[in-house]
């Protein structure tokens, strides 16, 4: 497979492994499978990774690894492994209570693409969307895969104040609010899930390279998990598929 | 319990240690204190490991209660520390406060941050494997937030060794001078290709004055546009502090501690490591000059910056200071006063 990538400083304690510029899961999956080499080589002197749509970069100490150690260390990896080997990947499955109060701008996606609200919602909870990556506020996932046929531009006038777990759309792109922030998305659900939550072992939910697949249901059951999530009890259900072989 | 009381927060007050590392990749910015070289000193000066949490004040300084016997020191910008209101507290130096003192701090004279280590390090939880405070997502240091008047900070209890910490000090001529015209030093790119010549050129010829909006989080500059080729933005990729994003705009942009870990904006430039504590000490209205180095350059300066802390630790074992003494002079019939330290060699 062709396996174009770029290795520049980013800075004196970075680099960046750049892929090809465009934003597609195969290319997304090469990032997924360098950092895994990258995290399993544990070396030294590497102290994380920052995986995006199509490049890495990787902090350093150059008091332990000089960048040309680290370039060709990198380099070395890239010609091994190739980065094509398939990989298990999950897919978090989000509970939503779609419209109503939970998702106030469903009329709107709606009406903005003459569907019913419940054509909506179906076509919104029947896709797997790729997790490219994370960041922007602590667990944010920027998704790819949204039906263009319920595309909403963003409100004209952004919200102060947007519920931590809101579901929203903003032009062909949805996401989920992991923290109350303000914005300017079409909010068409809610999920009871914390994306984030600092008091959790593991305080962020997802993890770049997987997929997220919304399930719709009422506002009992949303209560019901909210009330779970609360107390700790709630464990958030995955499935798992193969991704990236070719 | 030893412990800390704020009487007076300051204008932004924060706890700091030396950041969250290992959580960019969910998007967890890294914190951390902006002047990372102050912070270090401070720690070694009273004993601490460097990686230590400190009190970081910003431009005001406020006022702290000592209820234990304690070496502290102060390090960073000149808020003009005063003990019990009165006497000047020496800076960069270790200092003995006593239980029931004061420290009171001003306006920073010079520079913008200024930090404040206790001897033992503060009794804070660690959140994600550090104490930084990162305001925005509410959580480390103190309940996630800036410091407020009341609040009790408290003190790791450790056996003090005063003997080995009494009189430490950095000599004079180690202590950084804050200006308010700097020149970074900064490694090309990774998007330099996103600029005209004549963007790059102008980068490098023209002085950028810091604006008003100016934080943990980012500097935003003002001055000659940087010109782009077509456009300004990229598919987003990390960010890294020291990154100079030069959005649709055109004005620079310097990514600081609190910075998100990903961004849209192409990136010009970054400032190296070394040189970030000139920026943390910069405020609106100051300049800056960029100048273009190579990596090679660039860790060289980082493992003399390195060599340099370890001088300094080395140094402690040598020389410390003696008690201040106070004299007056007079001179053509006008009088001074002067504050003596005597350095004594430890043999």
């Amino acid at each position: 497979m062709e396996n174009y990538f770029q290795i520049k400083p980013v800075g004196d304690c970075a680099i960046a492994i750049e892929f090809k510029n465009e934003i597609s899961e195969e290319i997304n999956n090469n990032v997924a499978a360098l950092k895994s080499s990258i995290e399993n080589a544990q070396i030294e002197g590497v102290l994380e990774c920052i995986p995006t749509y199509r490049s890495i970069t990787i902090c350093y100490n150059p008091m332990l690894i000089s960048f040309d150690e680290l370039k060709d260390g990198i380099e070395k990896f890239m010609n091994e492994s190739g980065s094509s080997n398939e990989t298990e990947a999950r897919v978090y499955i989000i509970p939503v209570c779609y419209g109503g109060e939970y998702g106030p701008d469903l009329t709107n996606v709606a009406s903005a693409n003459n569907l019913r609200h419940q054509e909506v919602i179906e076509i919104h909870s029947s896709v797997d969307y790729r997790i490219y990556m994370l960041g922007f506020t602590p667990g944010f996932p920027y998704l790819g895969g949204m039906s263009d046929s319920i595309a909403t531009p963003r409100l004209k006038q952004p919200r102060t104040k947007i519920i931590a777990g809101s579901v929203g759309i903003a032009g062909k792109q949805t996401g989920i609010y992991p923290i109350d922030s303000p914005g300017g998305w079409q909010i068409i659900g809610r999920t009871p899930l914390k994306l984030f939550d600092i008091n959790r072992e593991i305080p962020i939910l997802l993890e770049a390279g997987n997929y997220i697949r919304f399930q719709a249901i009422d506002e009992e059951k949303y209560r019901e998990i909210e009330k779970e999530v609360k107390e700790a009890n709630y464990i958030c259900e995955t499935e798992s598929i193969t991704r990236g072989g070719v | 319990m030893t412990s800390v009381r704020v009487i007076n927060p300051g204008m932004y007050t924060t706890i700091q240690d030396l950041g969250r590392t290992g959580y960019q990749q969910y998007g967890m910015p890294v914190s951390g204190s902006m002047d990372h070289f102050a912070h270090r000193v401070a720690n070694l000066l009273v004993g601490n490991a460097q990686n230590e949490a400190v009190i970081e004040m910003t431009i005001m300084g406020g006022t702290y209660a000592f209820d234990e016997d304690l070496f502290i020191a102060i390090t960073g910008a000149d808020m003009n520390p005063k003990l019990n209101g009165k006497n000047q507290i020496g800076m960069w130096r270790s200092v003995s406060v006593k239980k029931g003192d004061r420290v009171t701090f001003g306006a920073a004279k010079k520079g913008c941050r200024s930090y404040l280590a206790v001897a033992g390090g503060f009794d804070l939880p660690l959140v994600l494997g550090s104490k930084s405070t990162y305001v925005r997502g509410r959580f480390g240091g103190l309940e996630g937030r800036i410091l407020n008047k009341d609040d009790l900070i408290r003190v790791k209890e450790k056996k003090q060794d005063n003997q080995n910490l009494n009189g430490r000090f950095i000599p004079a001529g180690d202590i950084p001078e804050y200006e308010k015209a700097v020149n970074l030093r900064v490694l090309l790119g990774p998007q330099e290709n996103y600029f005209t010549r004549k963007g790059i050129a102008d980068f490098f010829s023209f002085p950028y004055k810091v604006s008003k909006e100016f934080d943990r989080m980012g500097y935003r500059l003002e001055g000659k546009k940087v010109e782009h080729e077509s456009s300004a933005d990229i598919i987003s990729d990390g960010i890294v502090k020291g990154a100079v994003q030069i959005p649709g705009h055109g004005n620079p942009i310097i990514m600081l501690a609190d910075c998100q870990t990903t961004g849209g904006y192409t990136k010009i430039a970054h400032v190296i490591n070394t040189d970030l504590w000139k920026v943390a000490q910069l405020k609106t209205g100051d300049t800056i000059r960029f100048e273009a180095i190579d990596i090679s350059d660039a860790h060289e300066i980082f493992r003399k910056r390195e060599q340099k802390i370890l001088e300094m630790i080395e140094g402690f074992s040598h020389k410390r200071l003696k008690d201040d003494k106070d004299f007056k002079l007079n001179i053509n019939s006008q009088s001074f006063e002067v504050k003596i330290n005597e350095v004594s060699s430890l043999k």
